[in-house]
């Protein structure tokens, strides 16, 4: 077979690779220029992104929509609550490697349960599931807190070598961790391109696309969406395990159905017929919904009518408008 | 004993609002196989509107009998709500993917619990008055609102007018052609625009009169929408989705379960409710008359 | 050689007898037609045969391996695949990665979530191969959903043939395509299932294909089989004559 030298346009991954690259670089440099506000929305985004990232491999790729994702969050945030109530304050590190098995183990069990029905069913029985997690947050007060929640200290980063304490301990802690989280995004965003592109993620697209027939290649499909199910709830828990130490403290309103209403939002403000929309769409909900909760009292209305409009006006969301201009754009040019 | 038949006469009570709200989404989905996700909403809608109203008439210097007219009042409010929703939100959806449907009415959700927030507040508006314009019943040393009897007539006699209105008049064949098979009854020359308004419009003055009879009896808080959503597809689920018989069945027997619940666990109830569902959706997905 | 065999297979729908008592058998390496009017049962046995429907009674029997009671997943392990006779395809996922998916599949790769799926060269090769075969080789990056009907069709028939079975079953493969078109595919179909040496059992219903592509020729009617031969003995057949005409069976 001829070896063609293919050019940089010809090959897709290569300039995938640059513009990642360029974002990336951005991303890193921003700090310079901002404040610690801006650096601490811009993480706030950032870990928006990986749980909205996490919450479309379910629906993008294995479409099923989960109204209950709140209850990954939670359960990750109050992990690492449980971890400093109860083995006092520890690096970021041992908050992960406590909470990402939790989390894993929690979407397996609820997985199991929501993914032997399709559709309207599974999407109800995801709600029900979180309202139960939801409920036990609330009313084990003796245990979460109750309504008051749980408090969690400055966690240090790097297994102990970084702590923060001072007068300019907060704005390095901001900076510091910022970067943390930038590196676990990186991550996170490497695997799931990893996933979406492997055997198992065209499996769990041709799952969506036409069961009946992924069936009949000998596809298990029951287990391919429990496993998608899985890495969903367990990148979202991610996000939630990164949250709330800079939140400071966990309350049961991240399990609340709201807060699963704000993570499909996400998905479908960026796009969820494509990897980078989620992404896009968590960041800039992040800004949107500190701008309506700045502006009025009742954000909630605000963003329900937002949803709807976007829904009917634009519902391959922002990164498909974005999409479809470029191809029109494209080919105005030819 | 007196004690036991309180319980029995509790479970029907809840059953009965149960069955209405039941009822009205298993015949939106029924007719037009859809899921409104903001049917416990509207349920919500019905409970607040109904106690606004209420209360507007005690202030007004309405006599307490008369304050019954407001109870169908409130569930028109819903229906008229419904009748504006279904043109302007779902119709554009039915031919596209069911995800769109689902955002969307989540999406009403969010719009009509935070206008519920922002017109009624925090705060728990009862009617609670209502009550005592029935006398109190004596049931074996105990006494017992009579009003509550109310309320399981009134499920009762929409159980059967629902039943006539489907099985033994020209529109209830229309709706049934309907949702046989849409394209067949539109070829026949029957408006399916028109049936499928009428069918969300019913169903909603459903879930807006469930919420209507039932706030008298307990106070409109935030939140009550989502649990009711919760609850009337566990209902759903056990009966079926788009019968009138699964919903009776499946309201009785949520209702009898959740009593029962109460009794043995009363710091978790709202979880026993939550954990009903899942466990059903676990056993029987199909439920025992559906449609689906 | 017999590779399957059913013995008194039977599935009722309410009054209707999809197959009443069918003793159907398929040689190894022939191209059978499966024929009759719509509501025959060619469609349900089919279904029996690839585990879409389980049988009210009766057996299916492997090159003498009960299968009655395996499932889809077993019963493609076992060799045994289809195509759908209204087109059943990934239409979100390319030409080349509905074939893939097969061979994926058919390997046990299909779980594979760390490696990227185009960077397995045995399973790239062999889709390309398998395209290439079915002509289809200039669509390999288009999606599936933006075929024309009759490259969709040939689709179907690659997306099967892919999971490299003993038996194929084909429903309907040239239905909704011109007339032209359907040799074309009908063609195709019949060198690479020969060449690849799989058993085809083919439901038709254009007669010009059915006589001019098969070896063997078993006809249905309201439940059970009305003829069963070459296609020189079926033109002979003066009942089978008559019901292709639409005359009344002369009893």
């Amino acid at each position: 077979m001829k070896r063609e030298i293919q050019s940089f346009r010809d090959r897709p991954i290569l300039r995938l690779a640059a513009a990642a690259g360029l974002i990336l670089l951005i991303l890193i440099l921003l700090p310079a220029y901002f404040e610690t506000y801006q650096m601490q929305l811009l993480t706030y985004g950032l870990i928006a992104a990986i749980a909205a990232l996490g919450f479309n491999l379910l629906l993008g790729y294995t479409g099923l929509l989960s109204f209950g994702h709140s209850a990954y969050f939670g359960v990750g945030a109050y992990s690492v609550a449980f971890v400093v109530q109860y083995l006092g304050p520890h690096s970021m590190e041992f908050y992960i490697l406590i909470g990402v098995p939790a989390v894993a183990i929690t979407s397996a069990l609820l997985g199991y349960i929501c993914v032997r029905h399709t559709q309207i069913f599974f999407g109800i029985l995801t709600l029900a599931l979180s309202q139960v997690l939801y409920s036990l947050a609330l009313k084990l007060y003796w245990v979460t807190g109750g309504s008051d929640g749980l408090r969690v200290p400055r966690p240090s980063l790097l297994m102990g070598l970084l702590t923060f304490s001072g007068p300019s301990g907060f704005r390095q802690f901001i900076t510091s961790y910022y970067y943390y989280v930038l590196a676990v995004f990186v991550v996170c965003v490497v695997f799931m391109w990893v996933i979406v592109h492997s055997p198992f993620g065209k499996a769990l697209q041709a799952i969506r696309d036409n069961e009946v027939r992924a069936r009949f290649l000998g596809l298990r499909i029951r287990r391919f969406r429990w496993i998608s199910f899985l890495i969903s709830g367990t990148f979202t828990g991610l996000a939630g395990i990164l949250w709330v130490p800079l939140n400071g403290l966990t309350t049961p309103d991240i399990v609340y159905w709201t807060f699963s209403g704000e993570i499909v939002f996400t998905a479908l403000l960026g796009g969820f017929r494509n990897f980078t929309g989620p992404i896009v769409g968590g960041i800039v909900f992040t800004y949107l919904k500190t701008y309506a909760v700045a502006t009025t009292e009742y954000w909630q209305l605000l963003l329900g009518v937002v949803l709807v409009t976007l829904v009917l006006v634009l519902p391959t969301g922002i990164v498909g408008a974005l999409a479809k201009l470029g191809e029109r754009l494209g080919m105005r040019k030819t | 004993m007196a004690i036991l038949t309180i319980q029995i006469l509790n479970s029907l009570l809840y059953a009965s609002v149960l069955f209405l709200i039941a009822a009205g989404l298993s015949l939106i989905f029924g007719v037009m196989r859809i899921v409104n996700l903001a049917h416990g909403s509207l349920y919500a809608v019905g409970a607040y509107v109904t106690a606004w109203l209420i209360g507007r008439g005690i202030s007004l210097g309405m006599p307490l009998h008369w304050l019954f007219v407001l109870l169908p009042v409130g569930a028109l409010s819903v229906a008229l709500i419904g009748v504006v929703i279904e043109p302007l939100l779902l119709r554009p959806f039915y031919r596209r993917a069911e995800e769109y449907q689902l955002l969307v009415t989540f999406g009403l959700i969010q719009i009509l619990e935070d206008l519920m927030r922002l017109i009624w507040g925090g705060t728990p508006l009862s009617a609670d008055t209502l009550m005592d314009a029935l006398p109190i019943i004596r049931l074996g040393g105990l006494l017992y609102p009579g009003y509550n009897l109310v309320v399981i007539a009134v499920g009762v006699v929409a159980a059967v007018i629902l039943w006539a209105g489907i099985y033994h008049t020209k529109f209830g064949v229309m709706l049934r052609a309907t949702s046989q098979d849409r394209r067949m009854a539109s070829a026949l020359g029957l408006n399916v625009g028109l049936v499928y308004v009428s069918a969300f419009g019913i169903g909603c003055f459903m879930a807006g009169l469930g919420g209507a009879i039932v706030v008298p009896t307990q106070a409109a808080v935030l939140g009550m929408g989502i649990d009711a959503l919760v609850i009337a597809f566990v209902v759903v689920v056990i009966g079926g989705l788009g019968s009138l018989k699964g919903a009776l069945v499946g309201a009785v027997v949520v209702s009898f379960v959740r009593t029962a619940g109460i009794q043995f666990f009363p710091e978790l109830e709202l979880a026993v409710l939550y954990l009903i569902a899942a466990l059903v959706l676990l056993v029987r997905p199909t439920g025992l008359f559906g449609t689906a | 050689m017999i590779l399957l065999k059913t013995v008194n297979l039977r599935k009722q729908f309410g009054e209707t007898r999809a197959c009443d008592g069918l003793d159907f058998v398929v040689n190894k390496g022939e191209f059978l037609s499966l024929v009759g009017s719509n509501g025959a049962g060619k469609t349900t046995l089919v279904n029996l045969i690839s585990a879409h429907l389980q049988p009210d009674s009766g057996q299916i029997l492997l090159e003498d391996r009960d299968i009655t009671f395996t499932t889809v997943t077993e019963r493609i392990k076992a060799g045994i695949a289809r195509s759908f006779q209204i087109v059943n395809l990934f239409d979100g996922l390319s030409v080349f990665d509905n074939v893939a998916l097969s061979i994926f599949s058919r390997e046990g790769k299909a779980v594979k979530m760390a490696v990227l799926a185009d960077h397995d060269g045995d399973v790239r090769r062999e889709a390309l191969e398998v395209l290439g075969q079915f002509g289809l080789s200039d669509k390999s990056g288009v999606p599936a959903g933006g075929l024309a009907q009759g490259e969709r069709k040939l689709l179907d028939v690659a997306v099967a043939y892919a999971l490299r079975p003993r038996l194929l079953f084909l429903d309907e493969p040239t239905s909704g395509v011109s007339t032209h078109e359907k040799a074309q595919i009908m063609d195709t179909v019949s060198s690479v299932v020969r060449g690849g040496h799989v058993t085809a059992v083919v439901i038709e219903h254009d007669m010009d294909v059915v006589f001019r592509y098969s070896d063997r020729i078993v006809m249905m009617h309201e439940g059970s089989f009305l003829a069963d031969g070459t296609p020189d003995e079926i033109r002979a057949n003066k009942d089978v004559a008559s019901i292709l005409l639409g005359a009344p069976l002369a009893t």
